[in-house]
Formats: structure tokens, C-alpha cells, sequence
């Protein structure tokens, strides 16, 4: 290719970045800003004097609703649900995905198939029966109904990293481990689980994303103690107060992402490798 | 060490596939046994039953004097090598060597032992900390063998073993098999597709062809008596040459036969359940064909189509007028003068010529 | 299967412990998935206004569906969301794609930068992009800063124009992701072929359009699949940028099943309106995982 056409390809790639970052300059920009400097400024300027008040407000103090106490009740909330649902769901995935791809028995193919539509059903299917059934358990608008909510919906997601993951195995290393005398669970512990990490990586973190962001669920499933961080964002962001403060709701949002942003960055190479795995299903 | 006995196996997998049609072998305390045969014919399914990684869906298979059918893989006392070596990846040599006796709750100390002798035979004993990726295709093997060893079985298998290794490693770990059945003098049964390995490490080959076992002998018996048509195209390299012909005449221990354009051949062998007008077949190995001279009229002529110097040996391909195949003969290595298209007389001698019936079975040779 | 008929060489515990093991997410899925489509399939059925209440009704919450301006406003928005949102997305993604292909210095970074918008939830896009977009302090004061006085951007309180807000953000967010995916497919294109073509005289350009993007069309169609299916659950976006308005302007057939059924009391209507989401998305996926499966089966 010609130097000026690498010069145009650049120019393209570069203008492409900077329209991706914008979005974050303008929420990290704002959020250090006071009310006053936004309004006397525009989107792109530099706040003049950095000011984390805004931070301190959408942590601590600012309104979602009635109450007044910021975003960090519903930041551990948000916590306290992943962890468990994360775990749970990944753990049976793994159980799962061993079970399909290495001990093959009649109707396992069915099941998985099963599984597989699962991906792919619209969540508002099940909102009114799963509220209901909550409710009958005593489950209703708490911390184990929404963990136990995301552990159902992600069963069908982390089987399938597995299982396409351990039908990379070689089966003769399975046969191999059972003529030395392994059976189900040792093969699966002493074998298995430890070549596992690359796909334990991705499914940790597409799960700890995917459950992180949700909305949906938190917004149906949860009330006042038990909400996650996206509720309490978007509350905070929407409740109607005579006056906007953008930078509490920049700063509020980036509060919500900072746990998920700070995964990709630090494990991205694990974030792209689940994105291609989800997207490849079957 | 103990004899492996098959009694009628047979190995469905629906009810209309059937790949193993009912198969008897008497494998001798000490033997080494290999199966050989085109993929697809039932030889690693018959490997995977006796070791006890496929289901016997008939009959019954018997390691020393125990009905084996159901008794689990790893209680069998068999230890097998698999095609892909199948090392754990996240264990090291000596793990992966000790990983049965360990799960069998075996002391440390002797674990250790263990591991140490098969290292020692198998001079591994320097790979015995690395992990599999750090190991050639040789050492892998090795290991894989070693593995096998720990466990002291009462009967080892292989299947393939060698297929992934390059031709010169694949000839010195053969070489090294020998010698380790030799020392060990346990029950071995190796599964192959490549006929020299069968006919180089056997004491006894078994020919599978179609889910059911073709012959069983030594290496050499069934090189000079295949008794059907499928053993003698199967060993062999270059393959024996076979030709169409018509039985004309049944003499006292010898046979007569028309080739087309009125060629006739003789073959030394019991004719005597055929009949003139038969359609047979005629064998001769490669080695066995031999120039006539020009001269000689009972010479078939015949014409170089092409010419191949390996440099121990020569291989001449040529064709006889009216007849389809191509015949390919094997000469020493100094006769460097044949090319292509020259005119030569070849000839058959009676001793060396087999014969085959329409339904490919091998006529009895009287010599 | 009876106990008799296990494989001799699976011990008593090998027999039954993968099922066994299986049973629990299998008995989870059935009955949480595909029960409860069954059970809001019947509550379609019914009267069930602010609680479920098992009169049947036949199809009356599907005549008073698809009576429902607001229904179609929403299956209307969908219909422009979905093209748009998915045109955009693909172009946009599948350019990035073809040009970081060329051998570019810093991809790496580049990567990195074009897909870190999936990493955000729904609700904090939403959230950063009503507060760019918003009119007064937004991107029409900037304008107006830059010298463009006349520059007036309303799209988030226009009614006609507040679903295009929500296809600009969901661009922004999915791009990416579609860039990924094409990236690692063009990567995995055998290299011989684009050279034989480039002996056989054949330009960039054109090596690009005749050989490698018909040789993407897995990568397109599974792509394809995935922002489908992600334009027709959209929900989070549409509740933190517009909250469904002005109005119910910018309502899509998500936001209008959650309003129906939690917040206006119409859990019948709710009921029927998930119901068409999910005949939708069969309509879409049912076809493509049975070729997935057939194909895989096949390899």
C-alpha cells in the first residue's frame, strides 16, 4: 500500500479511538467538575480546578429516590450477589461441561441441546413465574432470590464454555486416567479441573461481567436492601430532581463500571477469549 | 504375567452395526501379539474390549483364568499405551509414571522405586522432573511406556503407539520394544496398521480384516502361506503381484493355469478341490519373479514400464501384453542396466506361485 | 435406561454419578426455563391484571396486544432499532476489522480501546450518553461554543427522534464486539489463498470483496445472530437513556412487557407481549442453532 493511503488508514484508526474513548473523557471530565464549571464550560473542556466532590456525593450522600446515602450500599450489594453467583454458576458449569463432553451417556446430547436454547431466551419470559415462585419461598426482593436468579440464567452459558472447552481434551487421557484407577470425581479433580484454568479464567470473568451489569433482574427481583449498583445508578441518574447534577451521575457511573473496566484491563486477553467462545455457540 | 483368552467376542454398537463378528484367540502367557489391519477393521475395538474401555456385547474374555467381562479397567492388571501418549499435561514425567500407584494408595518409598527401575530401563531418568511439553516425540513415548511399566502389569497394550513418531525414531523404538519384551517376557498385544511392525515384533500376528480375524500365525508362516487373498495383498512391501487366471489343469500336487493370450503358469499346490474352468487367482511375491533370458522361449515377454533404484534393490514394473495389471519385480541392486521400454522374458517358477480360489481362499501348497 | 443395560466397564458409580450429576442444572433449566415459559405461556391465557388470577381469557390479552398503540409503537421501534442498531454495528465493526488487518502498529492498544465499551453495563452507557446528548449543556452547547450557534440537538426529547439516541449509544457499546469477532475470522483465513490471489493479479479491494468476506460468512451470520438477538432483549439502555420516552416514543417491546407487568398492572398483557418476544427470537435462533448443531455434527 502507498504511504498516503497508511497515512488516510491512520487517520481513520486514530479518529475511530477517539470516538470510542470520548464517551469515558466526558464522564471522567465531569465528574471532577463543579455544577458551576459545567455549566459555564462545554463537553470537552478540561475541568479547571479537580474537585472529587462529586465522588464523595454519589458515594456517600447523594439521592436515589427517597434516600439519601449514595451508591455504596448498593456497590456491596452488588458484591455480595456476584461473588455467589459467579461461583455457583461456574462450578456447575464446569461439572456440567465434564459430564458432556467426557462421560456421554443417552439423552446427554438432548439435555445439552436443551441447554443451548436456554441461551437464547428472552429473560421477559420468565419474570412473572420466577416473581411468583420467588415469593412462595420466601425469596421475594432478597439477596438469595437474585443470586439464585443469575446461578439459573447463567447455567446454560457456562456449560457451554466448558464443554467446548473440554471436548478439546483428548478422550485417551480420560481412558488413560481410568485404566490408573481414577474414577467420576478423581478424574475430574486430578485430571481435568487442573488444565481447566484458561477456561476457569474466562468463565469467572464473563460471568462476574455479565452478573455485574445486570439490570433487568436487579430492577424485578430486588428492593430497597438488596438492590445492585446498576439499580442504584440508574435511579440516582433518573430521579427527578429539580436540578441534573451531571457530575454525581458521571461520577456514579463510573463508580458502577470501574469493577468491570478494571477486569478487562487487567485480564482482557481472558475477556476477548469469552466473547469469541459465547459467540461461536454449539 | 497371564494368557489372554477370547472366546466368541462379538462388539455391536446399535443393533445393525456390528464391527467385531465373533472373534477366538488363545494369547500365550509371554507372547507378543500384534493385530494388524486396514483402519476401520475392528483391531483397536478388539484392544479397547480387552482393556476394558468398550463393552463386550457377546461372548467372554478371559486375563490369566478370570472371566475379565466385567471387572473394571484398572482391576484387570493390564496397562496400556495409547497413539497420543495421553500424558497428563500438568504433571511431571515422575508423576505421570507414579499417578497409578498413587491412586492405589501405594507407599511413597515404593512409588519412588518404581519409578526409578522403569526410568532406569527406559533411560529416562533425567526427564523424570520436566513436565510433557518440554519432551521430544521420542521422550514421550518413553514415558508413556514408562507408565505403563510402573504398574507391573500382567499384560501390556498398545495401540499405535508408534504412528506419531517420525520413520527414523519410529524404527529405533521398535527396535526397543524387541528388546524390552525380551526382558520383561510379559504378555504384550500391540495393534498396528503398518505390516512391518507386525512382521518385525511378532511372535505371532493376528490379521483382522472386517470385524473378523483372517489368520493367525507367525510373521514368516504367513508371509509364505496366507490363507486367503486379503493376508497376501496385506503383507508384503511392494505388495505380491496377483493376477486373474483360469484353472486347466489339475495334476498330482501341482496346478495348471491359463493367463490371457494363452500364457500358461504352473503352481505347486493341492488343486485337487477345484476344477478345470475355475476361476482362480495366481500370487507371486515380487522377490520370487525372475528375468529368463532373451532367448528362452518359455519365457513370458514382456516390457519395462518403469524403473525404481532404492540402491540395496531394484523394482521393475512391467507389463505382459493382454494383461491388466502391472506386474512389479523386485532385482538385486547392482542390476542398474533395465530402462524403460526395454523388452525382457520373465518367469514364474512353480514353487513360489500361489493360488487362490473364486472365493479368494488359499489352495494347500505341496512344497 | 435400566441398571442392566449399563456398559460392564462403567463401574455402579460411573453409571449413574454423570447423571446424577447433571441432574440438579438439568432439573434447574427445565423447570425455571422451560416450565415457566409454559407458565407465562398459560398466564397469556388469562385476566391476571395486578396478580395472577387464573381466569381464561383465551386470546383477549393478544386481540388487546395487538389493539395497543403503544405495542406498536414499540414493535415499530424495534424494527428501526433492530436495522439500524445492527446495520451500524456490522459496518462499523467490519471496517475497523479490515483496517486493523493491515498490519497496523498499536493494535494491540487500538483493540483494547475499541472493545472497552462491552465491558460497560447498559445502564452506564445510558447513563453517559443521556448526559452528552442532553439538550442545553450536551453536545448542542459545544457546538455552540465551536461557533455553529444555529446547532440545535433534540433528539433525546423528540418524540420522532428519541429511538435514534438509543441505536447512536447501542452502537457505540456493540462495535466492538463485532470488530472482535471479525478480527479473530479474518486472522483465521489460511494465508496461501490471499497470496495466490494476489498472484493471480487480483487488487486489495477486490481480494477483500471475492475471497475473504464470502469466506466470513460463518462470522457474519453468527454475528448477525448474536446483535439480533441482543437488539430484541434491549431493555437496560432504553431505561437509563430515555426510560421508554418521551412519552412511550421510544418504548421497545422489552420495556413494554416490564411496564405492563410490574408497573402498570397488566400482567396478562405483559404475559402475551414476553410471549411474542420469545416467538420472535425462536423465529430467529431455532433455525441457526439447528444448522450449528447439524454442522458440528458433521465436522
Amino acid at each position: 500500500m502507498s504511504k498516503p493511503w497508511r497515512g488516510v488508514l491512520y487517520a481513520v484508526l486514530l479518529i475511530a479511538a477517539l470516538y470510542y474513548l470520548l464517551p469515558l473523557y466526558v464522564m471522567l471530565s465531569t465528574s471532577l467538575k463543579t455544577m458551576d464549571e459545567i455549566r459555564a464550560g462545554n463537553l470537552l473542556s478540561l475541568p479547571g480546578a479537580i474537585s472529587f466532590d462529586a465522588w464523595h456525593k454519589a458515594w456517600g450522600t447523594a439521592c436515589t429516590g427517597i434516600e439519601c446515602s449514595g451508591l455504596s450500599g448498593y456497590f456491596w450489594n452488588s458484591v455480595r450477589m456476584v461473588i455467589p453467583a459467579v461461583l455457583i454458576s461456574t462450578a456447575l458449569g464446569a461439572l456440567n461441561g465434564y459430564v458432556l463432553s467426557k462421560w456421554r451417556f443417552r439423552g446427554s446430547e438432548l439435555a445439552f441441546a436443551m441447554l443451548l436454547f436456554g441461551l437464547y431466551i428472552p429473560f421477559q419470559v420468565l419474570l412473572l413465574p420466577m416473581a411468583q415462585t420467588l415469593g412462595w419461598f420466601g425469596l421475594a426482593r432478597s439477596m438469595a432470590g437474585l443470586v439464585f436468579v443469575h446461578v439459573v440464567c447463567g447455567i446454560a452459558g457456562t456449560t457451554l464454555f466448558f464443554r467446548n472447552f473440554y471436548v478439546g481434551i483428548p478422550d485417551e487421557l480420560i481412558k488413560a486416567a481410568r485404566l490408573d484407577g481414577a474414577g467420576f470425581w478423581r478424574i475430574f479433580l486430578r485430571i481435568v479441573l487442573p488444565m481447566s484454568l484458561p477456561i476457569l479464567m474466562v468463565t469467572l470473568i464473563w460471568q462476574f461481567t455479565q452478573i455485574w451489569n445486570d439490570f433487568l433482574f436487579g430492577l424485578v427481583f430486588s428492593s430497597g436492601e438488596s438492590q445492585p449498583i446498576t439499580v442504584g445508578l440508574n435511579n440516582l441518574a433518573n430521579t427527578s430532581t429539580s436540578v441534573k447534577e451531571y457530575n454525581v451521575n458521571m461520577a456514579a457511573a463510573l463508580i458502577a463500571a470501574l469493577p468491570t473496566i478494571a477486569v478487562y484491563v487487567l485480564a482482557g486477553k481472558y475477556f476477548v477469549r469469552g466473547l469469541a467462545a459465547g459467540a461461536v455457540k454449539g | 504375567m497371564a494368557s489372554v483368552t477370547l472366546k466368541n467376542i462379538k462388539k455391536n454398537y446399535t443393533k445393525d452395526v456390528t464391527v467385531i463378528k465373533g472373534v477366538n484367540l488363545d494369547i500365550q502367557d509371554g507372547e507378543f501379539v500384534v493385530f494388524v489391519g486396514p483402519s476401520g477393521c475392528g483391531k483397536s475395538t478388539m484392544l479397547r474390549m480387552i482393556a476394558g474401555l468398550e463393552d463386550i456385547t457377546d461372548g467372554e474374555l478371559y486375563i490369566g483364568d478370570t472371566l475379565a467381562n466385567d471387572v473394571h479397567a484398572s482391576k484387570r492388571g493390564i496397562a496400556m499405551v495409547f497413539q497420543s501418549y495421553a500424558l497428563y499435561p500438568h504433571m511431571t514425567v515422575a508423576q505421570n509414571m507414579g499417578f497409578a500407584l498413587k491412586l492405589a494408595g501405594t507407599p511413597k518409598a515404593e512409588i519412588d522405586e518404581r519409578v526409578n527401575k522403569a526410568a532406569d530401563i527406559l533411560q529416562i531418568t533425567h526427564l523424570l522432573e520436566r513436565k510433557p511439553k518440554a519432551l521430544s516425540g521420542g521422550q514421550r513415548q518413553r514415558v508413556a511406556i514408562g507408565r505403563a511399566i510402573v504398574r507391573e502389569p500382567k499384560v501390556f497394550l498398545f495401540d499405535e503407539p508408534l504412528s506419531n513418531l517420525d520413520a527414523s525414531l519410529r524404527l529405533n523404538m521398535r527396535v526397543e520394544l524387541s528388546k524390552l519384551h525380551q526382558d520383561l517376557k510379559t504378555t504384550m498385544i500391540y495393534v498396528t496398521h503398518d505390516q512391518v511392525e507386525a512382521m518385525t515384533l511378532a511372535d505371532r500376528i493376528v490379521v483382522f480384516n472386517a470385524g473378523i480375524i483372517q489368520q493367525v500365525g507367525t510373521p514368516l508362516e504367513m508371509y509364505e502361506n496366507p490363507s486367503n487373498l486379503f493376508v497376501a495383498g496385506f503383507l508384503g512391501s511392494p505388495k505380491m503381484n496377483l493376477l486373474e487366471a483360469q484353472l486347466v489343469g489339475v495334476e498330482q500336487g501341482a496346478a495348471v493355469m491359463r493367463l490371457p493370450k494363452g500364457i500358461t503358469v504352473r503352481s505347486a499346490v493341492d488343486a485337487s478341490r477345484g476344477k478345470v474352468g475355475d476361476k482362480v487367482t495366481l500370487g507371486i511375491r515380487p522377490e520370487h519373479i525372475q528375468l529368463a533370458d532373451p532367448q528362452d522361449a518359455n519365457g513370458i515377454p514382456a516390457r519395462v514400464d518403469l524403473i525404481e533404484h532404492l540402491g540395496d534393490i531394484v523394482l521393475a514394473y512391467i507389463e505382459i501384453p493382454g494383461i491388466n495389471e502391472i506386474i512389479c519385480i523386485k532385482l538385486p541392486g547392482h542390476m542398474t542396466g533395465l530402462k524403460y521400454g526395454d523388452s525382457v522374458r520373465i518367469a514364474f517358477p512353480e514353487k513360489n506361485v500361489l493360488l487362490f480360489d473364486a472365493e479368494g481362499l488359499a489352495f494347500k501348497r505341496t512344497i | 435406561m435400566s441398571v442392566t443395560s449399563r456398559p460392564a466397564h462403567y463401574g455402579f458409580a460411573e453409571h449413574w454419578l454423570p447423571r446424577l450429576v447433571l441432574a440438579p442444572s438439568f432439573l434447574l433449566v427445565l423447570v425455571f426455563l422451560y416450565g415457566f415459559i409454559a407458565w407465562n405461556g398459560a398466564l397469556s391465557f388469562t385476566a391476571s391484571r395486578l396478580l395472577p388470577n387464573y381466569e381464561w381469557v383465551g386470546l383477549a390479552q393478544y386481540e388487546a396486544l395487538f389493539a395497543s398503540e403503544r405495542w406498536w409503537v414499540a414493535v415499530h421501534n424495534l424494527f428501526i432499532f433492530g436495522v439500524l442498531f445492527i446495520g451500524g454495528a456490522m459496518a462499523v465493526g467490519i471496517v475497523l476489522a479490515i483496517l486493523l488487518d493491515q498490519k497496523i502498529r498499536l493494535e494491540g492498544a487500538l483493540r483494547t480501546i475499541y472493545l472497552y465499551p462491552l465491558a460497560l453495563s447498559f445502564i452506564v452507557t445510558g447513563t453517559a450518553w443521556g448526559w452528552m446528548l442532553n439538550p442545553g449543556l450536551g453536545l448542542e452547547k459545544l457546538m455552540h461554543d465551536w461557533g455553529y450557534a444555529g446547532f440545535s440537538f433534540d433528539w433525546l426529547v423528540n418524540p420522532d427522534r428519541s429511538i435514534y439516541t438509543i441505536v447512536i449509544a447501542g452502537i457505540w457499546q456493540s462495535s466492538g464486539f463485532v470488530m472482535a469477532l471479525f478480527l479473530a475470522g479474518l486472522r483465521g483465513i489460511d494465508d496461501s489463498i490471499i497470496k495466490a490471489a494476489q498472484i493471480d493479479g487480483a487488487s486489495l479491494p477486490r481480494i477483500y470483496w471475492r475471497i475473504i468476506l464470502p469466506a466470513m460468512r460463518p462470522v457474519f451470520f453468527s454475528t448477525l445472530m448474536i446483535l439480533a438477538h441482543i437488539a430484541i432483549k434491549s431493555f437496560d439502555l432504553v431505561m437509563a437513556l430515555t426510560g421508554g420516552g418521551p412519552g412511550f416514543s421510544s418504548d421497545l417491546p422489552a420495556t413494554f412487557m416490564y411496564q405492563m407487568a410490574f408497573t402498570r398492572g397488566q400482567m396478562g398483557l405483559g404475559a402475551a407481549s414476553a410471549m411474542m418476544m420469545l416467538v420472535t427470537v425462536s423465529a430467529v435462533v431455532v433455525p441457526y442453532l439447528y444448522s450449528e448443531l447439524r454442522r458440528s455434527r458433521h465436522v
